[in-house]
């Protein structure tokens, strides 16, 4: 059942001869979100929820919240949180869980806050195997602020601030994040996984299981890059948004885990 | 000589050290940079042994960002740095200040603007006193002159930043942090215990629900606060802070009461200072001295009690930059208040070693209305 | 032995001529024997021009400005520390001066000056290393600043356990230096 602050409403708790077949899970907030229609931080809040849950968890989680759409997530988690400055996520974790060595952190940033302006946090903290997960939410684009290029926008991807699709001498390639993390000897999980289908979500959700319990047994730092759609930015439906992961994103993006000690 | 017992010789940075550690400190993140590399050095070898951490970050955004978190969990937790250091935390500060934590910073301030050079230098003094970040925040600033005062206001430092979840800065200099001098190593009266700071960060600390009980609600820490007036509520709150704060403003005195003539100063300047005006008590002339220790709550009231004391004394403020502090005298003495005290400045570059001979001259020209600036 | 009460000492050499050690050694020393102390090494851009200096303050209040403009004494273990230094020592003040590195026609002869052959006695004792001490011995014995024997016994807080056996060595330099002057 639903542990958060509101409660199920008696309307729909089930009656006796009803069975619950579908609930929130505790560690998620049972409240709107503000996000878009469409977009994958619902999905991808929903996983790491239920990954705390059946991790029992929950209850000694710190959520370290990011700058861009998702800096509202700690509303949507039943777990102590605290806010990190733009970038700074992965350092502000590190102090959390120096400080606090009993606890499970986590940090929930999207390509800007962990790619761009967070590059040397993240890949820092990475490096040191800092105990803590990361969460990497790729749209390849700015979400909060309008739709702007981000480190991973694609070559030719036109974005607001590049009407003219991105150039790769100039503009950059979009950074491949996964790669990078799993080249690092801190790294214990490395893994990206897409939100755009059934298969994916759940592969996804083992994903952010195994980069928590690298973190719970003391292997180093858990990353899970989840490629996300920005219907809104992208100027698309929620189904076209899919089809641009499967069809645009993921070729330049590779699935799988690239890196895991858990078997070691 | 019975009280050589207890005495080491150890630098200013290594007293920094010690007497963090001594006071609570359990977690210390930082980024070398001359002249406080010995805050780190010592750091690195005393927090493992009592269970802490010590981390050398990427930078010091990166340390400023990891104090962040290990004072959003309630442990006593610090950074040090100089020069552009400081200026690389001032996001990190702007956001502890939004977000009430309890960070110590100690800044060994070195000459700028920009690189500048190594030596000693008072020109952060605006930085550190009206705030330094982005948005309307104050940081309690602690200016230490000796390398046992460096010992003992860790512990002042550490209680007042946890009494008023407030960041405080330890501001001292290149002398300052480089000087070795006899310590102490005994916590000062007025320190609070480890366990009397975990108890005041125990209503706010992150630190996982379940260590609250079942059915504990979340916990948040955060800067940000977006419903229509909101960010002024918490504004107030942080300007009522701020007001409560001027009771811990402290300041020094030496032999001020005949003195024609006070000068102002602080940190290693005000140990020159008071070497120069020993030479000239010994030539008869009456000057006294009046030390900021915090300098930010600003000691104001004790300005103009000294104003107030002796009607047509003059000040005059030496600082090592081209005039900072002496705006804060001028505001303290300002008006009635300040008894029209003429306030005279003498200023010194940075990077310089100031010494007692070279102020000899501003301090007897002061005595005569005079004021030479630098 | 009586020994007054406010002693300041600029300390000058090229790097590695142990001009650290010998001001570590006497602040150690000093606040041993009770006095308040400051050590303050000068680094930044004069550490690279080859020669390193410190302050040492010995007083029976506490130190004031631990830099001093005229020192009341120094100790210069080569050419370029006296051309610096020379002319900023007080009227009055003594000079201790490395007569194995320096042209005795540099030396100021209104200066009250020890002209002491710091690296040959240190040579004769063991090792040139020494000649810091020898130097320290012969400014303890013109300034009459501390006692020689408190000094010596500071050298065991000062030099590290690695080097300990030495430290009778050392103990003779300083007493070899303290006999010369």
């Amino acid at each position: 059942m639903n542990s958060s602050s509101m409660p199920t409403p008696d309307a729909l708790r089930p009656r006796d001869d009803e069975r619950l077949v579908f609930d929130a899970p505790a560690s998620q907030a049972d409240r709107p979100t503000h996000y878009c229609p469409g977009c994958h931080h619902g999905i991808a809040h929903r996983l790491v929820a239920e990954v705390l849950d059946e991790l029992n968890v929950a209850d000694r989680t710190i959520l370290v919240a990011s700058v861009g759409c998702s800096a509202f997530s700690y509303d949507y988690f039943t777990v102590d949180a605290l806010e990190a400055q733009h970038g700074r996520a992965c350092a502000v974790a590190t102090g959390v869980r120096r400080a606090n060595p009993g606890s499970v952190v986590f940090t929930y940033q999207g390509d800007g806050d962990m790619a761009a302006i967070g590059l040397a946090e993240s890949v820092h903290a990475a490096n040191r195997g800092e105990l803590i997960t990361a969460i990497f939410i790729n749209n390849t684009v700015y979400g909060m602020t309008g739709g702007q290029m981000a480190p991973t926008t694609l070559i030719g991807q036109k974005t607001t601030t590049t009407p003219e699709g991105r150039h790769l001498l100039g503009e950059g390639g979009p950074l491949r994040m996964t790669e990078l993390m799993a080249g690092l000897d801190g790294v214990a999980y490395a893994e990206r996984c897409a939100l755009d289908s059934v298969k994916h979500v759940r592969a996804a959700k083992k994903a952010l299981r195994n980069a928590f319990e690298v973190q719970l047994r003391g292997l180093g730092f858990g990353f899970v890059e989840l490629l996300s759609g920005c219907p809104t930015n992208w100027h698309m439906t929620p189904q076209a948004a899919n089809r641009r992961i499967s069809e645009e994103m993921i070729p330049v993006f590779p699935l799988g885990v690239t890196k895991n000690l858990l078997d070691k | 000589m019975s009280d050589t017992v207890a005495r080491t010789l150890i630098k200013g940075n290594e007293a920094v050290a010690f007497g963090a550690v001594d006071a609570g400190c359990r977690c210390y993140f930082g980024y070398p940079i001359t002249p406080q590399n010995e805050i780190p050095e010592t750091m690195s070898r005393l927090l493992p042994a009592v269970s802490g951490h010590y981390v050398q970050a990427e930078s010091e955004v990166a340390a400023a960002s990891m104090l962040l978190g290990a004072c959003a969990a309630g442990v006593p937790s610090m950074t040090s740095s100089s020069g552009c250091g400081i200026s690389l935390m001032q996001e990190a500060l702007s956001y502890m200040n939004g977000s009430m934590l309890p960070a110590v910073l100690v800044n060994m301030a070195r000459g700028g603007p920009g690189l500048g050079d190594i030596g000693p230098s008072q020109g952060d003094y605006f930085q550190a006193v009206k705030g330094g970040g982005h948005g309307d925040h104050r940081n309690i600033v602690l200016a230490p002159a000796t390398a046992q005062e460096c010992y003992d206001f860790m512990f002042r430092a550490f209680a007042l930043a946890f009494t008023y979840a407030n960041p405080v800065m330890v501001l001292g200099d290149a002398i300052v942090g480089q000087i070795k001098e006899p310590v102490r190593r005994t916590p000062p009266a007025d320190a609070l215990s480890p366990a009397q700071l975990e108890a005041l960060a125990a209503p706010w600390r992150v630190e996982g629900r379940g260590k609250r009980g079942p059915g504990a609600a979340p916990r948040l820490i955060k800067s940000v606060y977006l419903a229509e007036g909101a960010l002024a509520a918490r504004n107030r709150l942080l300007q009522d802070k701020y007001e409560a704060m001027r009771a811990e403003a402290r300041s020094l005195s030496y032999n001020v009461d005949d003195a024609d003539l006070v000068v102002v100063a602080y940190g290693s300047i005000a140990r020159a200072v008071r070497s120069t005006l020993r030479a000239l008590r010994e030539q008869g002339v009456a000057v006294g001295l009046f030390r900021p220790v915090t300098l930010y709550p600003f000691p104001d009231e004790a300005l103009r009690a000294l104003a107030a004391a002796r009607p047509g004394r003059r000040f005059l403020v030496i600082e090592q930059n081209l005039g900072q502090m002496v705006e804060d005298v001028r505001l303290a003495l300002f008006g009635a208040a300040g008894c029209g005290a003429e306030v005279l400045w003498h200023g010194l570059m940075p990077g310089l070693l100031a010494n007692a001979q070279m102020l000899e001259e501003p301090v007897r020209m002061a005595l005569a209305g005079k004021e030479i600036r630098s | 032995m009586t020994t007054s009460a406010y002693q300041d000492v600029i300390i000058a050499g090229f790097g590695g001529q142990g001009v650290m050690l010998i001001g570590n050694l006497l602040a150690q020393a000093g606040m041993e024997y009770g006095r308040e102390v400051s050590f303050l090494p000068v680094y930044g851009a004069e550490m690279r021009g080859g020669t390193a200096n410190c302050t040492v303050v010995i007083d029976v209040e506490s130190v004031g400005s631990p830099l001093v403009q005229t020192p009341l004494s120094t100790i210069v273990l080569n050419e370029p520390s006296l051309a610096k230094f020379q002319p900023r020592l007080a009227d009055g003040g003594v000079q201790i001066v490395n007569a194995s590195l320096i042209d005795k026609a540099l030396v100021d002869s209104k200066r009250r000056t020890v002209y002491i052959p710091a690296n040959d006695m240190a040579l004769e004792i063991g090792s040139v290393k020494m000649a810091n001490m020898v130097a320290l011995g012969a400014w303890l014995k013109a300034t009459d600043a501390l006692p020689l024997a408190c000094v010596q016994d500071a050298l065991n807080r000062v030099v590290g356990s690695h080097y300990a056996k030495l430290i009778p060595a050392n103990a003779k330099a300083l007493a070899a230096g303290y006999n010369f002057a």
